[in-house]
């Protein structure tokens, strides 16, 4: 392998080992990359070499001290939600632009505690609301395999990152599909865990019910090593989950004969682009020569899900946000003339449009007289789409399909038409209102980018706890393929 | 004036800090009165990503208290956010209960008014739930700005709300003094006033009798059973005079003002926020297994009423003794310790007079020092040995008194015979030798010649002004029975 720039976490993992390269040696060549691909990219908001560089020759000290594991000296990219002590945590907002938090995320402690080395923050939507990355403060997020076309969002730093090779992993947040919907688009790795089993500790809640953090890389399998890391019970986290650590890897060399594979019908009908379509068909088959068998099932109630996800989700939002008020810290309008009028300016002022227009939405659909008809409805939908999980689960071990309805699209193309944006997040959001793990690998090329086109996710479905088998499947598919190892042409240099 | 023609109605909303180590979500201790904002960690402060996490000790003290007032602790209760924006209030949301709260129903059996007015109401419970205290501002002293502490926010708060069912002021002060009392009891909530851990609301309305219940005006943050009174009275006079001058009352909150004894209008309903209560996707429902509450029912101190009715029981007290001294569960401790001391040897009428003397002296002259009955310098043994010396005929309930105030001074020693060694050293004990009281009658009538004369001619009162007289000339040491029934026969001879 010459050209480092895909290498995995697993073959860094090899190299640091071996003791060809040093933790210190491999940030700075990712730095080095970063510097010289950012800039066309914007998918890093914040660097610190200095900060890098301590945890390097920590991850160092520690091998040399015997004590490396197998991701110590790994770098890795922290998406701009988790507060990391020596960064800043802003979210994506000008409401944060200042803030720095005292405490580390749960998941930073655990990376930290594996020897993950933080090359820097990565870009998002404000508050991970969005689908795109132009609700960022701090600017679009261009996408490496066309730069006029989305990244996805909301972690669209953290995939465009991996994508264009300027690191090899990065942590994401997923709501309603922002750890996939991203992967899919960048044409990268990403799972969302089942919800409770990655600490929400120091994780800025968008909506607390749906939001989970997990990993984005390049493979299944880093994706496995670094859930690893990522995934344990946390006190400080009410709805984690206390179970035995288990071991994400233990499946990715488990034979596919046998294993069934559920087609949700209602994930192949209207709005579906012709390119997705077949290159999902395409990877169902794959799946089928592998020895795994597929089924069709039923999601019947899995077209009200984007509707109750845009009323659960702002909901919770609309109170997430309130403690951005101006008075402990954060951005505060710097005139007012009372205690009203700083609330107003200063929220009017450090908010952007996309997350104004989800707290309005939140803020009516809790109030009285409209709390029945639309938030306990929503979750009473939620509920029956739980249900509907819970049934075709019965008939088939994975649900399969497409992770987004088309490639990316241009910047630009859906900024006044959130709507249409909402529709995009149609595969994905159901996961989250059911709690279950998901994930999207990349399965092909569609129309769009040249020469090659943009990347196709396929998403990947699993019961609750069943990541393992998730991965598994993920990796005997990608041993059998090489579209995860594609790169973006005219990579940025 | 016209208040007869008018039926009262009021319900008590209380708010009982419960004595937790810590706050209810976050390791913050809730001492009072350290500097501001030294109690308030991260959580407390509502910096972004951070959760609560419920405090068992919280929960066992709503449990206590569920127990004591035979309410119905929920197996599920569910935690919501009340969202509201006030610089106090870090998080923008207070977290409460409202759908389901951890204790419903439940009694309180109060004792209204004195001596042969007193009677018994049994007043029911609505609910009674748990949720954090905000923080203080601070408008004075800030140069025009307004300072914020946060060490209270987040102390563990037991919301109690009464039905309407008292009538009357002194009622609402019954009831307010039995479940402070009741707190205590129960040793969730230290009653301290003055530091605000029992606060009051009082939901009032006026109507004519069979009309239905009139609008109701709460006043706010009644923390002395003094003012609750007379704001009560002052609301409700207030409330028929404006309706007998034709006016209606319009519901609203308001407060009362202790230096002028009135109550006015803080905001109306128009102004009532609408709260936007929804369910707290941070915390999932608080589930109470049956074992718990069976472990905490077994832990229960014996509760006052049912204190009272042994006291009744085996000791002979009437209604009005039981109640009194089971007024306090320190001053019940004092009387049952008391009691023990005097042991077997107690004369029948001994548990009587110790009643009397525990209510009447003694707590007299507590309250005149402002002294708790936990540290009387009198104690329990010293006092159950003076009232034995009463009960045996040693010394005269008047040298009694004088032997206590010995006693508080610290005289005798300290022990618990310190009351004999004070009637021993002082020369205290009752003359009851009849050649001892004979020459002092026969003094005492050579010296009153008109006052024999007078008697003799049918005046009773005489009489009295000479045993008076010969206990006089006795210092006090004379029976008084003796001394009567001495001086008729002399007189009669």
């Amino acid at each position: 392998m010459s050209d480092r720039t895909m290498d995995t976490v697993k073959q860094l993992s090899v190299r640091l080992a071996s003791g060809e390269v040093s933790a210190v040696e491999l940030a700075q060549d990712y730095l080095a990359k970063i510097q010289a691909a950012n800039p066309a990219l914007n998918a890093f908001v914040e660097l610190n070499e200095a900060q890098t560089l301590i945890e390097a020759r920590a991850a160092d000290a520690l091998r040399a001290a015997g004590q490396a594991g197998p991701l110590t000296g790994v770098p890795i990219a922290h998406k701009d939600i988790f507060c990391q002590t020596g960064w800043h945590a802003r979210c994506g907002s000008k409401m944060l632009e200042n803030f720095a938090a005292p405490y580390d995320a749960g998941l930073i402690e655990r990376a930290r505690a594996a020897g993950l080395v933080t090359l820097g923050r990565t870009n998002m939507d404000e508050f991970a609301m969005g689908s795109t990355n132009e609700s960022s403060h701090y600017g679009v997020v261009h996408n490496p395999w066309q730069l006029d076309a989305v990244p996805g969002g909301s972690s669209g730093g953290s995939a465009a990152a991996v994508a264009a090779g300027i690191a090899p992993a990065a942590s994401g947040t997923d709501t309603g599909g922002s750890i996939r919907q991203p992967a899919a688009f960048c044409g990268i790795t990403g799972i969302k865990p089942t919800y409770g089993i990655v600490s929400r500790w120091g994780m800025i809640a968008y909506a607390s019910s749906l939001d989970q953090g997990g990993p984005m890389a390049h493979t299944a399998e880093d994706c496995a090593l670094l859930l690893n890391a990522f995934a344990g019970f946390d006190t400080r986290d009410a709805t984690s989950l206390e179970r035995a650590p288990e071991d994400y890897t233990r499946a990715l060399d488990a034979p596919l004969a046998g294993l069934r594979i559920g087609v949700p019908k209602e994930f192949f009908g209207e709005g579906m682009s012709d390119d997705v379509r077949a290159a999902v068909e395409a990877a169902l088959a794959t799946f089928r020569t592998l020895g795994a068998t597929t089924v069709e099932v039923s999601l019947p109630r899995s077209g009200y899900a984007v509707p109750a996800y845009y009323v659960i989700a702002p909901a919770e939002a609309s109170s997430n946000l309130n403690r951005f008020d101006g008075v402990r810290y954060g951005y505060r309008a710097p005139e007012y003339r009372d205690l009203n009028d700083m609330y107003a300016k200063t929220r009017a002022q450090g908010f952007g449009e996309e997350v104004k227009r989800r707290i309005l939405i939140g803020t009516y659909v809790l109030s009285h007289g409209y709390y029945d008809a639309y938030y306990l409805q929503a979750q009473r939908v939620r509920r029956l789409i739980a249900d509907d999980y819970r049934a075709a689960f019965r008939d088939c071990d994975l649900i399969l399909g497409p992770t987004t309805p088309t490639v990316a699209y241009g910047i630009g193309d859906k900024a006044d038409d959130p709507l249409s944006m909402y529709l995009g997040d149609i595969y994905t959001t159901s996961v989250n209102l059911a709690g279950l793990p998901g994930m999207s690998i990349p399965c092909g090329f569609g129309a769009g980018g040249l020469p090659a086109g943009l990347p196709i996710g396929l998403q990947i479905v699993g019961n609750y706890f069943d990541e393992a088998r998730m991965l598994g499947a993920a990796h005997r598919f990608q041993q059998a393929t090489d579209w995860h190892l594609r790169t973006p042409p005219g990579k940025p240099t | 004036m016209s208040r007869t023609n008018w039926e009262v109605v009021i319900g008590l909303e209380t708010h009982s800090q419960l004595n937790t180590t810590s706050k209810i979500f976050s390791g913050s201790p809730t001492a009072f009165g350290a500097e501001p904002n030294v109690q308030a960690s991260a959580v407390d402060l509502a910096l972004p990503g951070v959760l609560p996490v419920m405090n068992r000790a919280a929960v066992e003290r709503a449990i206590r208290f569920g127990l004591a007032v035979g309410g119905e602790v929920a197996q599920r209760s569910v935690f919501a956010r009340k969202n509201y924006f006030y610089p106090d209030l870090p998080k923008g949301y207070q977290i409460s209960q409202y759908e389901l709260p951890v204790v419903q129903g439940g009694t309180l059996t109060i004792r209204v008014g004195d001596g042969d007015k007193a009677y018994e109401k049994v007043v029911r419970l609505t609910r009674a739930h748990l949720e954090e205290d905000a923080g203080k501002s601070l408008h004075e002293d800030f140069h025009g700005m307004s300072g914020i502490d946060l060490n209270r926010a987040g102390t563990p708060l037991l919301e109690i709300v009464s039905e309407p069912d008292m009538s009357s002021s002194a009622e609402a002060v019954a009831y307010a003094r039995a479940l402070h009392a009741l707190v205590r009891w129960v040793d969730i909530c230290d009653g301290n006033m003055q530091e605000g851990s029992f606060r009051c609301d009082a939901n009032v309305s006026v109507r004519r009798p069979g009309e239905p219940l009139g609008t109701r005006r709460e006043i706010k943050n009644l923390n002395s059973f003094r003012f609750m009174q007379q704001a009560i009275d002052f609301e409700i006079q207030w409330q028929i005079e404006q309706i007998e001058d034709g006016h209606k009352i319009q519901q609203a909150t308001v407060l009362f003002d202790p230096d002028t004894g009135e109550t006015r209008a803080m905001r109306s309903k128009e102004d009532a926020h609408d709260y936007r209560y929804f369910p707290d996707p941070d915390l999932p429902p608080l589930v109470i297994a049956a074992d718990w509450i069976e472990r905490v029912r077994s832990e229960m101190p014996e509760l006052p009423v049912a204190l009272a009715a042994r006291l009744q029981a085996d000791c002979g007290l009437s209604p009005y003794d039981a109640a009194g001294l089971t007024a306090s569960r320190e001053m019940a401790q004092y009387y049952l310790d008391a009691l023990a001391v005097a042991g077997a040897a107690q004369a029948t009428q001994l548990p009587k007079l110790l009643a009397n003397w525990v209510m009447g002296e003694l707590a007299a002259r507590l309250n005149r020092e402002e002294r708790d009955i936990a540290h009387s310098p009198v104690t329990p043994a010293q006092l159950s040995g003076l009232v034995t010396r009463i009960a045996d005929g040693t010394i005269s309930n008047n040298i009694a008194k004088k032997v206590f105030e010995a006693l508080w001074s610290g005289e005798g020693g300290g022990n618990a015979n310190a009351a004999d060694a004070v009637i021993e050293a002082q020369g205290l004990k009752q003359v009851t030798d009849v050649s001892a009281i004979e020459p002092i009658i026969d003094e005492v009538l050579a010296a009153n010649p008109k006052s024999v004369e007078e008697y003799r001619a049918g005046k009773d009162k005489a009489f009295n002004a000479l045993v008076g007289q010969v206990m006089k000339a006795s210092k006090g040491k004379a029976s008084p029975a003796q001394v009567n029934e001495l001086l008729k026969k002399k007189l009669q001879a």
